[in-house]
């Protein structure tokens, strides 16, 4: 296939968004994309799915938050954040002196009340491009089990929140479920516009010289290369069932791997961990997708979407 | 300005029978202030492992690192070595200020946290201060000579072990009390009981470094946050360095 670089598209559309690249820091990893200005220009990136907001600030869990493990770590950070009111008034204006792309709004909630409230808020604000709502919190009036555990609790809270929205509506899915993909068409069907996977896998360290749990919550979420497989499949087996964009997320550490995951199904590429070890590495995808592309004879990245 | 980059080992050898001193070779450039420290890539480790800067050369562009090897991470960190390349993020952390005013600052460390004080030290002495270095450790096993490194740039050094078995039988503030040591500002980095027992104790102003696991060491991730007066701050961006008024003691 003849390959003309100057002609190499990298832009693709989210519900109606159009981003640049498919390259956006996954939520947690990059804070509100200011901090990581000091290292790059970040107007490069396709995206930011900003730090996971409630309604209320949060200080998050105990010390330590954080455990090494194969490829990956395990975080429970717990949510940290200054709340909705505060990201809008300190946070996003921050945020527009160094990020002039569309933005994706990460919220969650502990009660339907609070995902409404803060998604309604957060709607308003013309940075904001897209809602992904963070489904894997306890559901304090559900006995505490994760909203994204069970489809009825998904469909309730994201038909709550499409009813206060104007902005497209994705759900970041957890992937702590026995049949993610039922999960993700009870999302669909009750309003999502998208869906984004995989949250983090639950995992848990012990230090076996003071046989205590690494972290001070015992477990956390596991994330890094060491999940890439994990995702790939799940984003696979989302993407071609739920009819709706999906935005992969999980382990991707390279330009391969965001083409492998798109040709999984995704249709955005959420890069997470990997920030954390390389500050630099979203511009570095961002740099080598070209190199890639032409290497691999694809024109437009919009064309290899789940062609597998 | 913080800067990612290849450095090579210069050295890395033994002190002691847990402490490690590394040098290493490249751009020192991102380095602004005594007490910062780097984020280093261990091969076959996920996260980077922070370690505070002992001490730098804009001149000579050489770090110099003090580690303890505790687990997995600083075990393969004493394995490497001279000549070989490592990633390391630089600059990152706050440092310790220069501009308490003081003109007697005390430098109290314990155990590796002793490290950072040794081009704070210099640092101090630059602009015409007088600081005073008082390292504790729990025995003599434990005390790598640092005091010796202190003495070689002009600066009076005493220790103190838990046991007696070199120096002032006790704590830093066992020396401060037996030689009536006045100081009026000080600078801290050591294990939290230590710190409390300092930011408690003594009625000068101060500063104190802490420590904690890290996950990106750049204020990306918010593994490393403590509650201060002053709201929510990331150890690793925001600190490592607070003043004491600013820290709550559970």
């Amino acid at each position: 296939m003849e390959i003309n670089k100057s002609s190499l598209n990298l832009s693709v559309s989210l519900s109606g968004v159009t981003l640049q690249n498919p390259v956006v820091p996954a939520s947690g990893c990059f804070g509100f994309g200011y901090g990581m200005a000091e290292f790059y220009d970040i107007d490069i990136l396709g995206s930011i799915s900003f730090k996971g907001t409630t309604r209320d600030s949060r200080f998050g869990n105990p010390l330590p938050r954080v455990a090494e493990c194969s490829s990956g770590l395990i975080n429970s950070v717990g949510l940290q954040n200054p709340g909705i009111d505060t990201v809008i008034a300190e946070e996003l204006p921050k945020m527009r002196e160094v990020f002039h792309q569309p933005i994706i709004a990460n919220i969650s909630g502990f009660s339907i009340d609070e995902y409404v409230e803060c998604c309604e808020k957060i709607d308003k604000e013309e940075q904001v491009a897209i809602i992904e709502l963070n489904v894997s919190c306890p559901n304090v009036h559900g006995g505490g089990m994760s909203f994204g555990t069970c489809c009825d609790s998904v469909a309730e809270v994201v038909k709550e929140v499409k009813k206060v929205v104007t902005k497209p509506l994705y759900v970041k899915l957890t992937p702590n479920v026995t049949d993610i993909v039922s999960i993700g068409k009870s999302a669909v069907e009750a309003g999502a516009d998208g869906l984004c996977l995989i949250n983090t896998l639950l995992g848990m360290r012990i230090d076996i010289k003071t046989r205590r749990p690494v972290v001070a919550n015992r477990m956390g979420g596991f994330s890094g290369p060491a999940v890439f497989p994990v995702a790939v499949r799940m984003v696979n087996q989302v993407a071609h069932s739920c009819g709706v964009p999906v935005i992969g997320c999980g382990g991707v550490s390279s330009a391969a791997d965001v083409i492998e995951m798109m040709m999984a199904g995704a249709t955005a590429v959420e890069v997470g961990a990997a920030n954390l070890v390389n500050p630099y590495a979203c511009k570095e995808i961002v740099e080598n997708l070209p190199k890639e592309m032409e290497r691999l004879g694809i024109n437009s990245l919009s064309e290899i979407i789940g062609i597998v | 300005m913080k800067i990612k980059g290849n450095y090579t080992i210069i050295s890395n050898r033994r002190l002691t029978h847990k402490t490690w001193v590394m040098t290493l070779g490249g751009d020192t450039s991102a380095i602004t202030a005594p007490g910062q420290f780097v984020n280093i890539e261990i091969p076959g480790k996920y996260l980077r492992r922070p370690i505070s800067i002992c001490d730098y050369s804009h001149e000579r562009g050489e770090i110099v690192l003090l580690y303890d090897v505790v687990g997995d991470g600083t075990s393969a960190m004493s394995k490497m070595n001279q000549g070989d390349s490592v990633d390391m993020l630089i600059g990152l952390g706050n440092g310790f200020s220069l501009e308490s005013g003081a003109e007697r600052p005390l430098l109290l460390g314990g155990g590796i946290g002793c490290a950072p004080l040794l081009n704070l030290a210099r640092a101090l002495k630059r602009i015409g201060k007088n600081p005073i270095a008082i390292l504790g450790y729990n025995n003599a096993a434990d005390s790598f000579g640092m005091d010796k490194w202190f003495e070689e740039i002009g600066v009076e050094a005493y220790i103190a072990t838990v046991d007696g078995s070199v120096g002032t039988k006790g704590f830093v503030t066992d020396v401060i009390r037996e030689k009536n040591i006045n100081g009026d500002y000080f600078h801290a980095c050591g294990p939290m009981p230590m710190l409390k027992a300092l930011c408690n104790g003594l009625d000068i102003p101060g500063e104190v470094s802490i420590e904690s696991r890290m996950g990106c060491g750049f204020g990306a991730c918010m593994c490393c946050s403590v509650e201060t007066r002053d709201g929510s701050k990331r150890i690793c961006k925001d600190g490592p360095i607070f003043r004491k008024e600013e820290l709550i003691w559970k």
